[in-house]
């Protein structure tokens, strides 16, 4: 046991952080969403162009070949640095991966690249209004006409889908085979009229996400990924790198937003009152237990391949920390967190989604119940 | 980055998960709370091993390990709920090695470190295991003293937990220097995370086995969440008791706050996982024969030799206040 970076450890993070303080972004300039957007975008090009836009990807991919605690090191810096994520987060964390895992050589050699870039952006198409918790029931069809797959369907939640130049889109298939059976990963061109995105207006009155409206939209075979049928399969590695990949980056932010709240409070002089410090005291217990259990997490997964049970818990815990969090500050600071517009009162708003984006907390509940503790099927 | 126990770390508690399961199973464990007796034969073993000098150096007859070792062990003995002066015994030998003065180690570690004699460890109000002691560590606050028991004036408390004999202790003992009460609340809290895992581990068999509505209750997600609500305190005992155990040999500045952790995240968390298991039990749960109660038991009383959460969280606070304070005045300085 050894809770301090080896020397390599340390050399990558000292090398990150004189990087990142000579190429800091800056401030996210204020107003409309696809500025702020344009912001991350170019700060991505700046990360790929000094080779940090995808620490963890292989180095013939453009990557750096980091190991899992580099790559972790990677995010609690970019936090620490109040750098924003790379804005093609999703082809990073996500797309890549699972192109890396089940595509063919055409495929990583065309998609890999812009996607370090940010050439080419990705969104995710996995649920829909009938299939959300209940992924593999989805309806979205695919029928094969010549060449090409003809899809028709819609997706709900696409991050980015409005700066997206692909999707990572699961269909039906086949409608004769048994549900988790007849499902296909697709790599679609967003940019054909038979896509539409409506963007959903979310309860912090931002659209970060969008509706996909799919009308018989084409996709040429060799963008099938991972073979017809095997789609179930590959969604899974897609959903479980989504697991694994954003904990220290979030595990840092929800760090500095506590000690925001602290020296609101500090600032009060509510440090004293004893309800406002045991609650205090708890999220700092809670915020340091999640470190902690992410870096055990780390080992586990190093050492032995693959996470061992507290791999399981560290998005459960942030989220519900999270939302204590948010809605704590809300008590100290007062009617300033309600005010429209003011940064505390979106962070309330904006928490609410914690527990539910990515897996919501009951689900994840499930996969503890059965995949950790080997609890029979919910029902 | 290392964040797990090492091989031989491993080895050990594999050992001492299996010698406890054969001479500690709750059979032992009842007979012992009924006579208010410890099993004479189960101190020998933990003896012959060497495991009450586990965290004593050599040079005093021990084994020259550490904290972490320490804590596998009394995470284990806390696993089996086992009924002996084993957690006040090598903390305090622990304690003295890492906090003593050198007349202090000379004087307690050999008869400690070979089990001849024991030691007490708690508060005025609660220690563990005094009246048959030879030495006790007594902490006030954050301070700690060592009291040897001739001096000490000692009354029987009898509490709900008969697998472990308790006192009120009073006496002027000579003060032990700095991580000394942090080292015994992250003992405490190493205890806690095997009494946990086994309320956990009786009730994912009793979920599993327990069929109601002609399924096992362990289907309905009421359960099944609560299980893993169980598993999460778990693992945060987990977590910060580790932590804590690494850095009192490791990493001292941050021991105080590593134990502070281990002790708020232990104090409560014990608690709830214990008080879960007797209501996934159902009534059996309620009863003198489930054996949960004795962990529940055990985890009130760990509690309390913790001093309750709230005290740790107070201090958590107050960290994290003067840390901000700290960037804050490091930020205007620039």
């Amino acid at each position: 046991m050894d809770l301090t970076f080896t020397e390599p450890e340390t050399a990558f993070r000292d090398e990150l952080r004189a990087w990142l303080a000579d190429n800091h972004p800056g401030e996210e300039p204020a107003g409309e969403d696809a500025e702020a957007y344009q912001w991350r975008r170019d700060f991505q090009r700046r990360l790929a162009e000094g080779g940090w836009a995808a620490v963890h990807w292989p180095v013939e991919y453009g990557g750096r070949g980091a190991t899992l605690t580099q790559s972790a090191i990677f995010f609690e810096e970019l936090a620490r640095a109040k750098a924003p994520l790379p804005a093609n987060v999703l082809g990073l964390l996500l797309a890549g991966p699972t192109i890396m895992a089940y595509g063919t050589e055409e495929q990583k050699d065309r998609f890999l690249a812009p996607i370090v870039t940010a050439e080419e952006i990705w969104c995710q198409g996995f649920s829909e209004p009938e299939a959300g918790s209940d992924l593999a029931s989805l309806k979205t069809r695919a029928v094969k006409d010549g060449e090409d797959w003809v899809v028709t369907g819609q997706k709900v939640w696409t991050s980015g889908a409005q700066y997206s130049k692909w999707c990572m889109l699961v269909a039906r298939s086949d409608t004769e085979a048994p549900k988790h059976k007849g499902l296909t990963y697709f790599l679609m061109d967003m940019e054909q009229e038979a896509v539409q995105v409506r963007p959903l207006r979310q309860i912090t009155g931002e659209d970060e996400f969008n509706e996909l409206f799919i009308e018989e939209a084409r996709i040429p075979e060799q963008n099938v990924l991972g073979g017809v049928g095997n789609g179930w399969k590959v969604a899974l590695t897609t959903l479980m790198n989504e697991r694994a990949g954003l904990a220290f980056f979030l595990q840092v932010r929800l760090r500095q937003v506590l000690d925001e709240v602290f020296a609101e409070a500090d600032g009060r002089g509510l440090l004293e009152d004893p309800v406002i410090a045991d609650r205090l005291g708890d999220l700092h217990l809670k915020a340091e237990v999640l470190r902690l259990t992410a870096y055990r997490g780390l080992t586990a997964i190093e050492r032995y391949g693959q996470p061992g049970p507290e791999g399981s818990l560290t998005k459960w815990m942030w989220s519900e920390t999270n939302q204590q969090l948010t809605q704590f500050a809300a008590d100290v600071l007062g009617t300033q967190a309600l005010t429209a517009g003011d940064r505390w009162s979106y962070e309330l708003l904006r928490a609410r989604g914690n527990t539910i984006e990515g897996g919501t907390t009951e689900i994840l509940k499930n996969i503890v119940a059965e995949r950790v503790l080997g609890l029979p099927k919910a029902r | 980055m290392d964040f797990d126990l090492n091989d031989e770390q491993k080895e050990i508690k594999q050992v001492a998960h299996e010698l406890l399961a054969s001479r500690s199973p709750f059979s032992k464990v009842r007979e012992a709370a009924t006579s208010a007796k410890y099993d004479p034969a189960l101190w020998s073993e933990l003896v012959e091993l060497g495991w009450p000098g586990i965290a004593v150096a050599s040079e005093h007859g021990g084994q020259g390990l550490g904290a972490v070792e320490l804590s596998v062990l009394v995470e284990e003995l806390g696993y089996a709920c086992a009924a002996t002066p084993y957690l006040s015994t090598a903390t305090a030998a622990a304690v003295i090695e890492s906090a003593g003065s050198p007349e202090q180690r000379s004087k307690w570690l050999p008869g400690l470190a070979s089990g001849e004699h024991t030691a007490g460890m708690g508060s005025p109000e609660l220690a563990a295991d005094a009246r048959d002691a030879a030495v006790i560590v007594l902490l006030d606050g954050d301070e700690a003293s060592l009291l040897a028991r001739a001096e000490a004036d000692v009354e029987e408390l009898v509490t709900i937990d008969p697998t472990r004999r308790f006192a009120t202790v009073s006496g002027e003992g000579e003060g032990l220097g700095a991580g000394a009460a942090d080292r015994v609340r992250t003992a405490i809290a190493s205890e806690l995370i095997g009494v946990c895992q086994r309320a956990l581990d009786m009730t994912l068999e009793y979920v599993k086995d327990r069929k109601q509505f002609g399924v096992p209750v362990g289907s309905f997600q009421a359960v099944s969440h609560r299980c893993a609500q169980m598993l999460l305190v778990t693992e945060s005992i987990r977590s910060a008791a580790y932590f804590a155990a690494w850095a009192a040999d490791a990493d001292p500045d941050r021991l105080p706050e590593a134990a502070a952790l281990a002790a708020a995240a232990g104090a409560d968390g014990g608690r709830e996982v214990t008080a879960s298991a007797i209501q996934a039990h159902g009534g059996i749960g309620f009863t003198w024969e489930a054996d949960v109660h004795w962990l529940y038991k055990r985890a009130q009383l760990d509690t309390a030799l913790l001093g309750g959460a709230r005290r740790h969280r107070a201090a958590l606070a107050r960290l994290g206040g003067a840390r901000v304070r700290s960037a804050l005045g490091a930020a205007a300085d620039r």
